[in-house]
């Protein structure tokens, strides 16, 4: 701080106190919402204090049926379903991003800068902008309700493929040279050099991507007809629209809880790999 | 791009690139191309031959006023939304810059709906405004204002707006608060030694410093509100009352999917692939041109 004035001082915390609260309101009326019993969640107006019946919705959510009168699969089949799908994106872009920076900045050979902007290319096509053909590929190869086509189409990425470059680029050229003079070949390079030398950006991507293919909504929408293979996120939707019928509320919200924890965990334990990520993958 | 001391060409950098390019030929280069190709043909109404059209359904969407209306709502809402959390975010983060004691905690408590799926946050606030039940419309109540988004456009409107802007907030306070602190301190305190308080110092000195930060925002943020607000919409409006918040992605999904009209749906595709790649050419100039301190 430059100068010491109190009443700024104290305006700046004011500022920033109601910002925080602005922020955070729509998650502690969920929170709420999961601590009441379905009754007490069906009389206007709704509590803004907890109730006691969290650890009962809990239960009710995690290993109950669902809604009464849908057929959905079991919340944590959902939880595991995302589980899966979230690391299985984040894995698969890191490692095939990882393999193709590494051609790309350490090989000399014919059509590298052709690969280079195909690549680079699917930068600009997001799945929103070819739903319809992309679904079609994917049914015609059988991948329907399978993991196979929950994670594999998203996996090819430029961003990672870039960043990585990037840090293969500041890599001295001397750290080659005397892996080469002591008999190492590219892939022993690769492996015992470039990858321990890459380890916080694989990390700090890998918080990013995490939260990427955790909340992945309209692909699974499109290529999960198996309630077996639902995943949380893609679960609120069809939880709304059963609201209009019977509105358990305090079910409802219970998940959509459930739904936001683990990524909102990585984001806050793991904060400076997450705004490295963020702002590597970005700029 | 390549290092000066590098392999010689040999099968293996084939072999390392080509799960990336088998995925992006099949998945990503393929489709698109079956995009372009589907938008020069119209399917007949029982879907048993096609014809090709060339340019045809690019002239009905021109002319198509549900969808130049489409597109007027998705600027309105794109710019609407820029502007909501850019704004929020801009204010949060000139005043958490100044803080030093707790500077971690307001970080923390700012940035975590990052994290928050959109459909998510659409789902929370869509319970918060629930017609009957919700917090907001029980206190409009008293202030004369009887909130029926399911009726409503404009309310609505208002309501994906704020979602979306709140799910956004977190991502533009993080680049700003960075922007604000790779500041030079020298800069600030010469100004506050000629006598600048900190309203002036941030309006004269802070604010055209980030000027980068808030042009690269507003892109990115652009193409969040045209893209990403895919599953808000759909969870909270699901393009309704009539048409009222049917942004273009929301469309091509509607008449792709549900509408199952092929051809003006992969037209539609088409479009919305040279508004991404303009955004992106825009977004990479800038990058380059990026200014230092």
């Amino acid at each position: 701080m430059v100068e010491n004035r109190p009443l700024t001082a104290f305006l700046t915390h004011l500022v920033l106190i109601l910002g925080v609260i602005a922020i955070a309101l729509p998650v502690w009326i969920t929170f709420v919402a999961s601590t009441h019993d379905e009754l007490r969640m069906n009389q206007a107006p709704l509590p803004l204090w907890p109730g006691d019946y969290f650890l009962v919705n809990m239960k009710q959510t995690l290993f109950g049926s669902g809604l009464s009168g849908t057929e959905s699969a079991p919340v944590w089949l959902m939880l595991l379903n995302s589980l899966a799908m979230a690391l299985m994106i984040s894995t698969g872009k890191i490692a095939i991003s990882l393999l193709s920076a590494f051609a790309i900045v350490y090989f000399k050979f014919p059509f590298r800068m052709g690969f280079f902007w195909m690549i680079f290319i699917t930068l600009m096509l997001p799945v929103e902008v070819r739903i319809l053909p992309t679904f079609e590929v994917v049914a015609n190869l059988g991948m329907l309700n399978s993991y196979w086509g929950l994670s594999i189409p998203l996996i090819a990425s430029a961003t990672a493929t870039f960043m990585f470059r990037q840090v293969f680029l500041t890599v001295p050229d001397e750290l080659l040279e005397s892996a080469r003079i002591d008999g190492a070949g590219p892939l022993r390079f690769f492996f015992d050099i470039l990858l321990p030398l890459s380890r916080t950006n694989i990390a700090a991507l890998f918080v990013i991507l995490f939260i990427f293919g955790w909340n992945q909504y309209l692909w699974p929408l499109l290529i999960t007809t198996d309630t077996s293979m639902t995943t949380i996120v893609m679960s609120i939707k069809q939880m709304l629209e059963a609201a209009e019928q019977s509105p358990q509320w305090n079910i409802i919200m219970t998940t959509a809880l459930l739904a936001m924890i683990p990524p909102v965990f990585v984001v806050i334990a793991m904060q400076k790999l997450f705004v490295q990520g963020l702002t590597e993958t970005d700029k | 791009m390549l290092k000066r001391v590098h392999f010689p060409a040999s099968v293996l950098p084939y072999l390392l690139v080509a799960p990336q390019i088998v995925i992006t030929l099949v998945f990503f280069i393929w489709p698109a191309s079956q995009a372009m190709y589907q938008s020069f043909l119209i399917e007949d109404a029982f879907g048993l031959g096609t014809e090709f059209v060339w340019f045809e359904n690019f002239q009905i969407l021109a002319t198509d006023h549900h969808y130049l209306a489409s597109f007027q709502r998705t600027a309105v809402f794109s710019v609407l939304v820029a502007a909501l959390s850019m704004g929020f975010a801009l204010i949060l983060a000139g005043f958490a810059q100044r803080v030093v004691r707790g500077a971690m905690f307001y970080r923390t408590m700012l940035i975590w709906p990052y994290a928050v799926a959109p459909v998510l946050a659409g789902a929370l606030w869509v319970f918060m405004f629930n017609p009957t039940l919700g917090i907001f419309p029980y206190f409009l109540e008293f202030a004369g204002i009887t909130w029926n988004h399911y009726l409503n456009g404009p309310q609505a409107m208002a309501l994906v707006i704020l979602a979306a802007a709140w799910k956004q907030v977190a991502y533009n306070f993080l680049f700003y608060l960075a922007a604000m602190q790779s500041i030079p301190n020298s800069v600030i305190e010469a100004a506050a030694i000629d006598g600048a308080g900190p309203a002036r110092r941030f309006w004269t000195i802070i604010f055209p410093l980030i000027s980068p930060t808030t042009f690269f925002l507003l892109v990115i943020n652009m193409v969040y509100a045209f893209f990403e607000t895919f599953g808000i919409i759909h969870a909270v409006t699901q393009g309704g009352p009539g048409t009222s918040t049917t942004i273009l992605v929301y469309k091509v999904f509607n008449d792709g999917f549900v509408g199952l009209d092929l051809g003006g749906s992969a037209a539609q595709s088409v479009v919305l692939m040279v508004l991404v790649i303009a955004m992106t050419v825009v977004q990479f100039r800038f990058v380059e041109r990026k200014v230092a301190y």
